[in-house]
């Protein structure tokens, strides 16, 4: 199991995707409201290609992907202000 | 977990997946096909039990047989995993027994409808209070593909080879004319209406019906040549029109048709109970105490 | 380990009542606040009077659409913490069997009333039979046991109605109270005792920690101890073969283990449910076995017989099921015969059959049903079980 989570400045959010989980149905991807998803090349375990995240920084972690997939293989989330700040 | 150096005043870590902590995650994976819609589904129902405030250890789910009814033993709740058809009047049982839990059923089409029509017509009646969440895929999934109620006129299923002939429900409008107090109909792409409307249906008093459409991509959509789950959920973003408070008698629907949606029905009713406590209360005066 | 009975609603007394109205207060009685049913002759009057009593003794009764839905309304009922109890005749038992079944894979503890009618199909509604005997026993598919009882007047469906509730409760099973509809249509005197002197089982709840709690991990004598919904233990509860933690579990290696313990715990504990009732056996040349109002019909015959000079004993089952093979088997090593009249054409003779194995004579009274039996014909089968 991977999971993987990417911050830039600009991104809002990100996504953790569980890739041995995922079925390779495609919901995340095609509802995806920015479209920042795509089919991995690779495959896992099951011979499915699981989601990757080709374009972080238009994440806004809304998580659409997360309410849509069926497997519980993907979800999405919005980056929080720092407590500390000095 | 990989982390840019750029996360400057940002808290990038991920929490954990929500929708986990009201799942048996010991139990996973679970036993859906891919592009199985109820899946989807069950993220709608655990993020409206989230955010509706119920208390959880008072909160039970009943389902009957089939896939649908299979969502009970995923739950992180008291769950109940009864006879086909029954589970309507299980829950029936369980919440005039005591009043205090919070009872939902989640089933299929042909669980709820046909099977156990009867006890979906008698329970909408009485206004027993409960939530419904009706998953309809058209079709009997788990026993492998056979007719259903709600299989479209034209749909082919097992038992309906060269085509089905007969008329098929409308279940928003049988469970208005039922009675129910609360009837809505989304499907598996209108995650977040379906989440909003599960929370009102969860916290109305009384009969709520939630229908939720969803893809049978290893049955309904292969017999039917309909491609696979991301293909009938595109169909459903494509053809749905949401039409809130339509007259149910209109929602019908035809194989790959137009879909309504919606919520439809928001009414007011006594309950089963509040009714019988308002009769006997009338009938015997101060010697009666409230159930 | 028993309480008194909860003063509210017993009705303590002497009553001049039928076996239907002994049976809803033995209901009372014994603690049972939710009964779902159906009406059907000769059993309404039960419910009637169920529908009476409970709105102001804080129970709950609803006529459901029908027997499929009363069967598993209660089970709901039990889940929610209530005593829960049916009550049907043949056509609606039949309709139970699914239910009945799903009571005994999850362990619920309920009782169903029987009182039976002519059958088979809709037969004669408002007559006596004895037919349902083996279809409460076998009704459902697949292998489990259940408890039977069968009272022979109004008193005993009150006394026996406490002791299905009773039973169930210890053991975790659906008890099926087999009236008949003389015994429920019947109307005598029953003697209603202060609640202090009515002895009830009350659930076997867990009393362990809650994160030691397991739905289906037996105790010693192969019960589980349950919970109920709302106590925050998260319990899943299904009729699929299932693990300790109540999970289903598709292999037979799960099958093995549980329905082994769903049949053990009331085959090992038979012991201790078997009841009947014996009158001069010891010694008797004749045992004449019976249950429920035959019990009665047989008395004239047997006394006739006795004057003749046949040392006749009477043997008469309170419990049917689990069969109280080891007496049997015990009786017929010195007994020339048995003699078993029942309103049906051959169902508890088959296990009297069973336990004796060819040792001793079984002499069959058979009766379609309709009526009792005319004692002559018992009498008859009395005396000539000792010829040839």
């Amino acid at each position: 199991m991977e999971e993987k989570a990417q911050a830039t400045k600009k991104a809002l959010g990100s996504v953790v995707i569980n890739e041995e989980r995922c079925k390779g149905c495609g919901f995340c991807i095609e509802f995806c409201p920015v479209r920042c998803l795509e089919f991995s090349g690779q495959y896992n375990a099951k011979g499915y290609h699981p989601p990757v995240l080709t374009d972080p920084e238009k994440c806004t972690g809304c998580n659409m992907c997360g309410l849509l997939c069926p497997d519980f293989a993907i979800y999405g989330f919005m980056f929080k202000k720092n407590q500390n700040r000095r | 977990m990989m982390m840019s150096e750029e996360s400057m005043n940002l808290d990038v870590r991920p929490p954990s997946n929500p929708v986990e902590d009201l799942l048996r995650m010991e139990r996973m994976p679970h036993i859906w096909c891919p592009g199985c819609g109820i899946g989807t589904t069950v993220n709608c129902f655990a993020r409206a039990l989230e955010t509706s405030g119920l208390d959880l250890k008072k909160t039970a789910i009943v389902s009957g047989i089939g896939c649908a009814g299979r969502v009970a033993g995923y739950m992180k709740l008291d769950s109940f995993h009864t006879t086909h058809g029954r589970a309507i009047p299980f829950a029936t049982g369980l919440k005039l027994a005591n009043p205090g839990l919070k009872v939902i059923v989640y089933s299929g089409d042909g669980d709820l409808v046909a099977i156990g029509g009867n006890h979906f017509i008698h329970a909408a009646r009485r206004n027993v209070d409960m939530t419904v969440i009706l998953l309809n895929n058209h079709i009997y999934g788990m026993t492998g593909g056979q007719v259903a109620p709600t299989t479209p006129v034209g749909a082919t299923a097992s038992t309906a080879p060269h085509g089905n002939f007969e008329e098929s429900f409308n279940l928003p409008y049988l469970a208005e004319s039922c009675g129910a107090v609360y009837v809505a109909r989304w499907t598996a792409y209108h995650v977040r209406h379906a989440t909003k409307s599960i929370k009102e249906a969860l916290l109305k008093k009384g009969f709520s019906f939630v229908e939720i459409l969803a893809p049978c991509p290893t049955l309904y959509s292969r017999r039917n040549k309909l491609g696979d789950g991301l293909a009938q959920m595109k169909y459903y973003a494509a053809q749905s029109e949401i039409r809130n408070e339509a007259d149910t008698k209109t929602v019908g629907l035809a194989f790959q048709g137009k879909i309504i949606v919606g919520k439809f029905v928001d009414r007011e009713k006594p309950t089963y109970l509040d009714a019988m406590n308002a009769f006997y209360a009338r009938k015997f005066g101060e010697g009666y105490e409230p159930y | 380990m028993t309480v008194k009975a909860d003063p509210k609603g017993v009705l303590s007394g002497a009553h001049f009542i039928d076996g239907d109205h002994a049976c809803a207060e033995g209901a009372i009685a014994a603690g049972c606040r939710f009964v779902a049913g159906y009406p059907i002759t000769p059993s309404t009057e039960v419910v009637e009077r169920i529908a009476e009593r409970f709105p102001l003794i804080g129970g709950m009764f609803i006529q459901m659409e029908d027997e499929i839905a009363s069967s598993i309304a209660i089970q709901g009922a039990v889940w929610a913490g209530k005593k829960a109890m049916t009550v049907t005749s043949g056509p609606g038992f039949s309709l139970m069997m699914e239910h009945i079944g799903l009571a005994a894979m999850t362990e619920t503890p309920c009782v169903f009333v029987d009182v039976q009618r002519a059958g088979p199909s809709t037969g004669l509604p408002t007559l006596p039979a004895q037919g349902d005997m083996m279809q409460a026993r076998w009704g459902s598919h697949g292998d489990y046991e259940i408890i039977a009882l069968c009272p022979n007047s109004p008193q005993e469906s009150f006394d026996l109605t406490i002791k299905a509730f009773n039973l169930s409760e210890e053991y975790r099973v659906p008890v099926m109270l087999m009236l008949d509809e003389c015994v429920g249509h019947m109307t005598e005197r029953v003697i209603i005792p202060p609640a202090g002197e009515i002895e009830i089982r009350p659930r076997r709840y867990w009393k362990g920690s809650p994160e030691d709690y397991l739905p289906y991990r037996a105790d010693k004598d192969g019960v589980p101890p349950l919970v109920k919904a709302g106590d925050g233990y998260g319990i899943h509860i299904t009729g699929l073969t299932h693990d300790e933690r109540g999970y289903p579990v598709m292999t037979a290696d799960a099958q093995e283990e549980l329905v082994h313990r769903l049949v053990n715990k009331i085959r090992e504990n038979a012991g201790s449910i078997v009841e009947f009732k014996e009158d001069r056996v010891d010694g008797a040349q004749v045992v004449v076995v019976t249950y429920g109002i035959t019990s009665r019909v047989a008395i004239p015959a047997i006394e006739q017989a006795r004057r003749e000079g046949i040392r006749v004993g009477h043997f008469r089952m309170i419990t049917a099921w689990p069969f109280p093979e080891k007496r049997i088997r015990e009786l017929s090593a010195a007994a020339g015969a048995f003699v078993v009249p029942e309103i049906n054409y051959g169902q508890m003779v088959h296990e009297v059959e069973g336990a004796v194995a060819g040792k001793t004579r079984v002499v069959h009274v058979p009766h379609g049903g309709g009526s009792v039996h005319d004692p002559k014909d018992i009498h008859a089968a009395i005396v000539n079980s000792l010829k040839g």
